[in-house]
C-alpha cells in the first residue's frame, strides 16, 4: 500500500503570488480550470494501490475543507488535511505527522511540493525507486541552464548508478545543472533518518549550538536531510525530461495553465472546449460560464464558473476566475482576471508573458523581481485582483491591480493599490 | 461704395502651396499636402471653392514640388468650378513673399486687389467680407487675424480700433494682444513693388514696413481657425470643421445607427453593425468599418478597412490601410498609405510610413520606417 503527502505551506507563504493569494489560498488557485493541487491529487490517484493522500500545511482547516471533501468524493482514495501548528519546514511537518503517515503500514509514500506543476511521472519514479532496492528517497530531477540552476536545489549523481553524490540548496556558484523538482518517493525507513536528524537538532538546540533564533522543531528536507544523505548511497536521482515548472509567482500561472491544458489534450481531451468559430487551441470553459458565440477564445485560456464573456470579446493566454464579467469587444491577453472582476466594453487588458527563453535548452521560467534596477516595474502579466472594475475603452498594460479597486482611466506599468 | 456690394468681378488669388509638407508626413509621402483630404475634400479644394464663391476666377498655385500630380488631380475640379488654375513653379524655395514676385505679371494684370493664402489654413473663409473691409479702408493691404488662447507661442499683431496695424511682436512675454496672423491676406498690386524675386518672408520682410507706412490693416476673423499642417492640429481642425458644419449644413453629417455627435461619412463608406462611430469622425470614400468597431476623433481616408472589434481614437488612417481585428490605436497615430496593422495589436502614437506591415505592438510613440 502506498500514500502521498502534498506540502502546501500556509497563508504567510506565497507572498510572491499576491495579489491573487490575498483572497484564494494559493494551493487552490485554479490552473487549467482546476485548483493547483488538484493536479497533484489526480496524478496520485492514478497510481495503483495508492490509498491515501495527506495534505500538510498550516492554513486554517476551513480554508481547505470544502476542497478536501469535494476531492474525497471524486476520488477513490482517502484524502485528509493535517494542519501544522506553525510552519515546521519541508521535513518538520512530515515528521510531526509520522504516525498518521505510517498508519496502515504503507511501504512508502510520494512527497510533492504544492507549488510545482508538472506532467508528474509518478509510476516511473516508483518503479525506479523499487529497482534501486536500498533507496530511502528518490528525488525527481530535471536539467536546467547553468545560470538558472543557482536558484534551485542542485544535485550531483553517480553517472551510472544514479545515487546522489552531492546536494546543495541554491548555491552561489555553479555545482550542477541537475535540479530537484520538489517531487520525491520516500521509503518508510526515511523516518529513521528524520528521527536521528530531529534528535540531533534538539540536542544541539539544548546545548545552545544551533539556536540562533531558529525553530528547533522545524526541519528542512533539503538542508537537514538531503545534504547529509548525499554520498551515502541511500538517496537516488530520477531524471525526467517531461515538462516541469515552479509556480511561485502569479506570472508563472499563465505558463502553467498553457502546459496543463496541453496535457489535457492527450490525457483528458473532454476537458477541453471543442475548437469552433469561438474557440481556438487549448481552452477550458467551465460549464456554468456564459460565453457569447461571437467571442473568440484561445489558445491557452481557462474560464471559471459563472463567468460572462460578452459579444466579440477576444481572450488569449488568460485565466478568468469565477464570476468575472468581460464586456463586448474587449481584448484580454496574458492576464489573470480575478474573481468577480468587471471589465467594460472596448477595453484592452494586456500583460507581457514571462515564459522561459525558448532559444535556451532546458531553460526554466525566470522569477523576475517586481521591479528592475531603475525602479520601473518589470514587464509581466497583468493581474486584476478580485472585484476590480475596469471601465470601458481604457488600456491596462503590464499592471497589477489590488482587490476591490475601481479604475477610472488607463494604466501602464503600474501597481494600483 | 459704402453699404454696396463691392465689385468683385475678375479677382485673382495666390495660394502658397510650398514644399514637401514634412509636418504632415507620413501622409505627404504619398500625396502632396494640398491633396490630402480634409473632411473628405482635398485641403486645397476647401480654399479654392471658397475663393470661387467670392468671385475669384484665377488661382495661382505657388508650388515647388510635385506640380504634375496636383495639376492632374485638380484640373477637373477646377473646370467644374469654372476657375483657372495657374501653376507657378519655384525652382528654389522662395519663402512666403518670393512667389508673389514670381507671379507678378499675372497678379498685376489689373488693378484689382488679390488674395494670398497659406495652404494649411482651415476656417470659415471670410473672403467677401475681406474685400469689403479692404476697399473700405483703401490702403494697400489687409491681413486676417484670429484670436488665440496662448499668444506667447506666436507672433501677435497690434492694431487700433479701426484695424490699422501698429506693429508685429514675435512671441511676446507680456500680454500685448491675443490676435495672430491667420495666413490670409488681400493686397493691392502696388504691394508687389515692395517684393524682390528672391527668398523673402512676407511676415518679416514685407508686412512690418507696410505697417510702418500705415498701409496695413487687420480684419478679425469670426468663427474657428486652424493651421492643419500637422497631425494633431489636423484632427483638432476636423473637430472644429464638423462643429461648424453642424451649424451651417447639418444635412451633410451622418445620422445612421451607432453614430455619436458630428460624423462625416462618404456615401460609399460602409459601417457594420454594433459600431460606435463618433464624435468627430470622418470616413472617406470606399472605407469599410466592420462590426463592433469603436472610432472617435479620427479621419479614415479612402478605401481603408477597419476590422471588427477595433478601437480607434485620435488617429489618421491612410488610404488603403488595413487595421486588424481587436486593434487599439490612439494618441495621434498616423498610418501612411497602404499600411497593414495585424490583429490584436496596440499602437500608441505610431507614425507609420507607407506600405509597412506592423506585426508587433507599438507601446510608445515612435516613427516606424
Amino acid at each position: 500500500m502506498l500514500k502521498a503527502v502534498i506540502l502546501v505551506g500556509g497563508p504567510l507563504k506565497g507572498t510572491r503570488f499576491r495579489p491573487l493569494s490575498l483572497d484564494i489560498p494559493k494551493p487552490l488557485f485554479p490552473v487549467a480550470g482546476l485548483p493547483m493541487i488538484q493536479h497533484h491529487i489526480e496524478a496520485c490517484a492514478k497510481v495503483p494501490n495508492l490509498k491515501e493522500i495527506i495534505i500538510l500545511g498550516y492554513y486554517p482547516p476551513n480554508d481547505l475543507s470544502n476542497f478536501i471533501s469535494e476531492m474525497a468524493q471524486k476520488h477513490d482514495v482517502v484524502i485528509r488535511y493535517f494542519q501544522e501548528f506553525r510552519s515546521l519546514g519541508t521535513a518538520g511537518g512530515m515528521y510531526h505527522f509520522r504516525d498518521q503517515i505510517m498508519f496502515g503500514n504503507p511501504s512508502g509514500f510520494f512527497l510533492l511540493h504544492g507549488d510545482v506543476c508538472a506532467d508528474f511521472p509518478l509510476q516511473d519514479i516508483l518503479s525506479f525507486h523499487e529497482e534501486k532496492g536500498n533507496s530511502l528517497i528518490t528525488i525527481m530531477a530535471t536539467e536546467t541552464s547553468k545560470e538558472q540552476a543557482l536558484n534551485y536545489g542542485c544535485i550531483a549523481k553517480h553517472p551510472m548508478l544514479d545515487y546522489m553524490t552531492h546536494y546543495v540548496e541554491k548555491p552561489s556558484t555553479f555545482v550542477s545543472n541537475l535540479i530537484s523538482c520538489g517531487v520525491y518517493f520516500c521509503s518508510v525507513e526515511l523516518f529513521e533518518t528524520l528521527k536521528t536528524t530531529f534528535k540531533r537538532k534538539q540536542e544541539n538546540a539544548y546545548n545552545g549550538l544551533e539556536l540562533n533564533g531558529k525553530d528547533c522543531e522545524a526541519m528542512q528536507l533539503e538542508e537537514d536531510v538531503l545534504t547529509p544523505l548525499a554520498g551515502t548511497g541511500r538517496g537516488y536521482v530520477y531524471v525526467t525530461s517531461k515538462w516541469w515548472s515552479q509556480l511561485k509567482t502569479a506570472g508563472a500561472a499563465i505558463y502553467a495553465n498553457r502546459h496543463y491544458l496541453g496535457l489535457y489534450r492527450t490525457s483528458q481531451p473532454m476537458r477541453l472546449a471543442p475548437n469552433s468559430k469561438t474557440v481556438t487551441g487549448d481552452v477550458f470553459i467551465h460549464p456554468t460560464a456564459d460565453v457569447d458565440p461571437t467571442a473568440y477564445i484561445g489558445p491557452n485560456v481557462s474560464i471559471g464558473p459563472d463567468v460572462t464573456i460578452g459579444a466579440g470579446v477576444r481572450l488569449k493566454d488568460t485565466i478568468v476566475l469565477d464570476g468575472a464579467t468581460i464586456g463586448s469587444h474587449t481584448l484580454v491577453i496574458n492576464t489573470i482576471v480575478g474573481r468577480h472582476v468587471k471589465i467594460g466594453s472596448w477595453a484592452r487588458v494586456e500583460g507581457t508573458p514571462c515564459d522561459p527563453n525558448p532559444n535556451k535548452p532546458f531553460a526554466k521560467m525566470d522569477n523576475l523581481p517586481l521591479f528592475n534596477k531603475d525602479g520601473r516595474l518589470n514587464p509581466s502579466i497583468t493581474i486584476l485582483g478580485c472585484s476590480v472594475k475596469v471601465p470601458s475603452e481604457v488600456i491596462l498594460l503590464n499592471s497589477i491591480v489590488l482587490p476591490y479597486k475601481e479604475l477610472t482611466r488607463s494604466f501602464k506599468y503600474e501597481i494600483i493599490l | 461704395m459704402c453699404g454696396e456690394e463691392p465689385n468683385i468681378g475678375e479677382m485673382k488669388a495666390l495660394i502658397l502651396v510650398g514644399g514637401y509638407g514634412t509636418r504632415l508626413r507620413p501622409l505627404t509621402l504619398s500625396r502632396p499636402k494640398p491633396l490630402v483630404e480634409f473632411a473628405n475634400k482635398p485641403m486645397l479644394m476647401h480654399q479654392i471653392e471658397a475663393l470661387v464663391e467670392a468671385g475669384v476666377t484665377e488661382v495661382v498655385l505657388a508650388v515647388s514640388y510635385r506640380a504634375e500630380q496636383m495639376e492632374k488631380e485638380l484640373s477637373d475640379e477646377a473646370k467644374k468650378l469654372g476657375v483657372k488654375l495657374i501653376f507657378s513653379h519655384e525652382t528654389e524655395p522662395l519663402g512666403t513673399a518670393g512667389p508673389l514676385a514670381l507671379a507678378k505679371d499675372i497678379l498685376s494684370s489689373t488693378n484689382e486687389p488679390f488674395f494670398v493664402l497659406n495652404s494649411d489654413i482651415i476656417c470659415e473663409f471670410p473672403f467677401k467680407e475681406l474685400v469689403s473691409f479692404h476697399k473700405n479702408h483703401g490702403k494697400e493691404g489687409t491681413i486676417v487675424v484670429t484670436k488665440v488662447e496662448e499668444p506667447s507661442k506666436y507672433g501677435v499683431v497690434v492694431y487700433d480700433e479701426k484695424g490699422c496695424i501698429a506693429s508685429f511682436i514675435e512671441k511676446p512675454q507680456e500680454f500685448v494682444s491675443n490676435k495672430i496672423n491667420a495666413g490670409m491676406y488681400i493686397l493691392n498690386p502696388s504691394v508687389l513693388k515692395r517684393i524682390k524675386l528672391e527668398p523673402t518672408s512676407i511676415e518679416k520682410e514685407v508686412f512690418p514696413f507696410m505697417a510702418e507706412a500705415g498701409e496695413l490693416y487687420a480684419m478679425e476673423l469670426s468663427g474657428f481657425w486652424m493651421d492643419v499642417g500637422q497631425p494633431q492640429d489636423f484632427l483638432t481642425g476636423m473637430c472644429l470643421y464638423l462643429t461648424s458644419l453642424r451649424q451651417k449644413a447639418p444635412e451633410k453629417l451622418y445620422a445612421g445607427p451607432g453614430c455619436i455627435g458630428n460624423v462625416l461619412v462618404h456615401p460609399t463608406a460602409r459601417i457594420g453593425s454594433g459600431c460606435s462611430i463618433g464624435p468627430n469622425v470622418t470616413l472617406g470614400p470606399g472605407v469599410v468599418v466592420e462590426d463592433g468597431v469603436c472610432i472617435k476623433r479620427c479621419t479614415i481616408l479612402e478605401n481603408a478597412i477597419i476590422k471588427s472589434h477595433s478601437w480607434l481614437s485620435g488617429c489618421i488612417v491612410g488610404w488603403k490601410s488595413v487595421v486588424g481585428q481587436w486593434v487599439r490605436m490612439e494618441n495621434t497615430t498616423v498610418l501612411g498609405e497602404n499600411v497593414n496593422i495585424k490583429d490584436e495589436l496596440y499602437v500608441n502614437g505610431g507614425q507609420v510610413l507607407p506600405h509597412k506591415s506592423i506585426a508587433k505592438s507599438v507601446q510608445d510613440p515612435q516613427i516606424i520606417m
